[in-house]
């Protein structure tokens, strides 16, 4: 589904993505865990073009295609949704707008037809409920006025409406209380499948207790320094970073 | 690729294009004679000459305004044409099937078919073609309602002793410099009477079509909104690509009898210049109404085009709790310059009005809002609210705010809100992320931004105002 290869990556001319290496096979969850600074976020930017990343060598494919040419909407065509951190507002336009603007333009990417609006707004209804946020939400503005909690479930929301191929959450526990976090990670499995593969990028094991991964990888000054199953995140997070940075050296 | 490039070659100003008509244009210059040419064409009485000369006596005297934030050439008007008419409409055809089918056809090349059938139902539409109206629909069932709705060169000799009564009433020939222009050479426009208690049955609309080059369009368009009335009216203007700019002053007047209330719309798109900044209208108008008791005047005006935009749409609170509202949009791209806002006269008890101003700019543009809440001595419990929000695309454009407030009475309330914001990379992004393209995006952000003012217009209109946004903001991103 997603294979990245030695992909290095400076911002502001710093390098911070150092020859990063990751298979993620259809339906696979990995999480990739560590220290602040060790460039998390940046891969899920890097990977979604957005301004400001720039890649300086290595690849990334999705579903055997090279992405890292395309536009971000390109992308997103082909089927790679990042779950932001956080989520900006965008004021006046409402979700549902928001959301029909989304998938017309993913659709015709794709060569689809435009979804009608009635199969559209039954579709918007099912998948707020299925996030606990009130219907209310699809007429307000995206992210405006929403609690810290209500703009990630907004996040999964969308993700859920999109299907798309390959999701990367960046840090979507942060600022999360449990009942939170236990939707979105609810949402999230509802959305495995033999075709669809995650990428969870967290900074804690607690998401991973909801969202159980497949391989465990930790990321540390710009590399994947080891990996592993599950258990992996367990052991982190009882020895802390500190361990594998000391093990490494 | 041939998809994108063709959408690309429709999404610029449609309206551009020029008719070809055989016309009778007065030579260009401006004088004593050219005035009682103007007014003979139209076979005017005695008094309203008399009214068009005083107007010019008083013109030549004014100078120029340069107070507003604008830069451009100096307006040569002797260099101008202000009169021009189609020739097929010397003979006043007297229905639809005698009117020439080229001009007809322009029409519906812009949405605006004429034929009572084709129309937006619900809507009546008087045409005006440089100086003259071409044709006015639904003026039988108008008519019924008792409602009178034609061409002002029309009212002059039909309803005399309203225009007598109205012209100059609200906007007086000495008024300002482009207004006195307007009252001297104005060719045609629309009148609107509505009787006491009737509601209008249907929307009123004028489309102005400015088409002869080196030619000036000086409409003149007068409401009365008799007691306890209402009417909701829409006024649309374009005018062809051309290198040159072309003139363009207007003076709108607006009487709301007591309990009255008149909507008024706007959806400018002037020919607003080229990416260069080369051509383009420039638009100096003057618009105003006034209250009596208990109406209510409500001035929309969503503004994309034009290279200079000039234009104040007021209200004269003069009845004791009248109500005037002011919501407007007014975007500018490219070398385009806008310098609007609104006049609050608060004169009677508990009158209350609101402003809403959305302006953006993108490219090299510059908009500025300037605005008047003025609470005169009698304003007793009077109140404002104002707000007034800038949104910048792009980092060489300008947002300028100009508010003056005048507070005589102590107890009248003036709130100002003001805001500027960018279109953040960050919502480019996330739209991007989703798929969404980054010119679409910017214009959902910036329908967004609008919506307060969008819901003011009638529907349909609110979704060609979406639309015409799009194709305004063309190339501003990227």
């Amino acid at each position: 589904m997603l294979t990245i290869e030695n992909l290095h990556a400076n911002v502001d001319d710093k390098a911070i993505l150092k020859g990063l290496n990751i298979e993620v096979k259809p339906g696979e969850v990995h999480a990739i865990m560590g220290p602040n600074g060790a460039g998390k976020s940046t891969l899920g930017n890097v990977l979604s073009g957005r301004d400001g990343y720039e890649v300086t060598q290595g690849k990334a494919f999705l579903s055997g295609k090279e992405i890292l040419e395309l536009e971000p909407e390109e992308r997103a065509g082909e089927g790679l949704f990042l779950a932001f951190q956080y989520p900006v507002e965008i004021p006046g336009v409402s979700n549902l707008e928001f959301l029909k603007a989304s998938m017309d333009a993913i659709r015709k990417y794709r060569g689809e037809e435009e979804i009608d609006s009635v199969s559209f707004m039954k579709l918007a209804r099912e998948k707020c409920k299925a996030v606990n946020l009130d219907q209310n939400f699809l007429k307000r503005g995206v992210n405006e006025g929403f609690s810290g909690g209500e703009k990630k479930r907004n996040e999964i929301m969308q993700m859920m409406m999109l299907e798309p191929k390959m999701c990367i959450l960046d840090e979507t526990d942060s600022g999360l209380d449990i009942d939170a976090l236990q939707v979105v990670a609810q949402g999230v499995n509802s959305l495995r499948s033999p075709d669809r593969s995650f990428v969870v990028v967290t900074h804690y094991q607690r998401l991973l207790d909801f969202i159980v991964p497949d391989y465990v990888h930790v990321l540390a000054d710009g590399k994947i320094v080891k990996s592993g199953g599950k258990e992996l995140a367990l052991e982190l997070e009882e020895k802390g970073y500190g361990w594998i940075e000391g093990e490494v050296a | 690729m041939t998809d994108v490039i063709n959408e690309r070659i429709e999404s610029d100003y449609k309206a551009g294009f020029v008719t070809d008509v055989e016309t009778d244009t007065i030579p260009p210059g401006l004088n004593e004679d050219v005035i009682r040419t103007i007014s003979a064409k139209k076979g005017e009485p005695e008094w309203l000459l008399e009214w068009r000369l005083k107007a010019f006596a008083v013109w030549k005297e004014m100078q120029e305004p340069e107070w507003a934030h604008l830069k451009y050439p100096k307006v040569e008007f002797d260099k101008v044409s202000y009169y021009s008419a189609p020739k097929s409409m010397e003979d006043k055809p007297k229905s639809l099937d005698e009117v020439d089918p080229e001009l007809l056809k322009t029409y519906e090349k812009l949405g605006i078919p004429l034929h009572e059938q084709a129309i937006l139902a619900g809507v009546a539409v008087d045409a005006v073609f440089d100086s003259v109206s071409v044709a006015t629909t639904f003026r039988d069932k108008l008519e019924e309602a008792g409602v009178i709705f034609c061409p002002i060169s029309e009212a002059v000799h039909k309803y005399p002793d309203l225009i007598k009564k109205y012209l100059g009433s609200v906007v007086p020939q000495k008024d300002n410099f482009y207004a006195a222009l307007n009252c001297a050479v104005f060719s045609d426009g629309s009148f609107v009477y509505i009787p006491k208690g009737v509601r209008c049955p249907m929307e009123l609309s004028t489309y102005f079509r400015i088409n002869e080059a080196k030619t000036g369009q000086f409409e003149r368009t007068l409401i009365v909104a008799d007691e306890g009335s209402y009417v909701s009216y829409l006024e649309g203007c374009t005018a062809p690509m051309r290198d040159e700019n072309q003139l363009h002053a207007a003076v709108v007047e607006l009487v709301a009898m007591k309990d009255a209330e008149i909507k008024y719309s706007t959806v400018q798109n002037w020919y607003p210049g080229d990416a260069e900044g080369k051509g383009g209208i420039y638009n100096f108008v003057t618009k105003r109404g006034i209250c009596h008791q208990n109406a209510k005047i409500s001035w929309t005006q969503v503004e994309t085009g034009s290279a200079i935009t000039w234009k104040y749409p007021s209200v004269v609170l003069k009845g004791d709790n009248s109500i005037g509202e002011f919501y407007s949009v007014a975007l500018t791209n490219n070398y385009q310059q806008a310098d609007t806002g609104t006049k609050m006269i608060h004169l009677g008890k508990n009158t209350r009005s609101t402003i809403i101003s959305k302006g953006i700019s993108a490219g090299k543009s510059q908009n500025a809002y300037r605005g008047l809440v003025r609470m005169n001595p009698g304003a007793e419990n009077a109140r404002n609210y104002t707000q007034c929000d800038s949104l910048l695309i792009g980092d060489q454009c300008g947002a300028h705010t100009f508010p003056y407030i005048e507070s005589k009475h102590p107890a009248a309330v003036v709130e100002h809100e003001a805001t500027t914001s960018k279109v953040s990379d960050d919502q480019l992004f996330l739209c991007q992320q989703r798929g969404i393209e980054p010119e679409k995006a910017v214009s959902m952000i910036v329908n967004g931004f609008c919506k307060e003012v969008f819901k003011e217009l009638p529907m349909e209109f609110a979704v060609e105002a979406g639309k015409l946004l799009e194709v305004s903001l063309e190339g501003s991103v990227g």
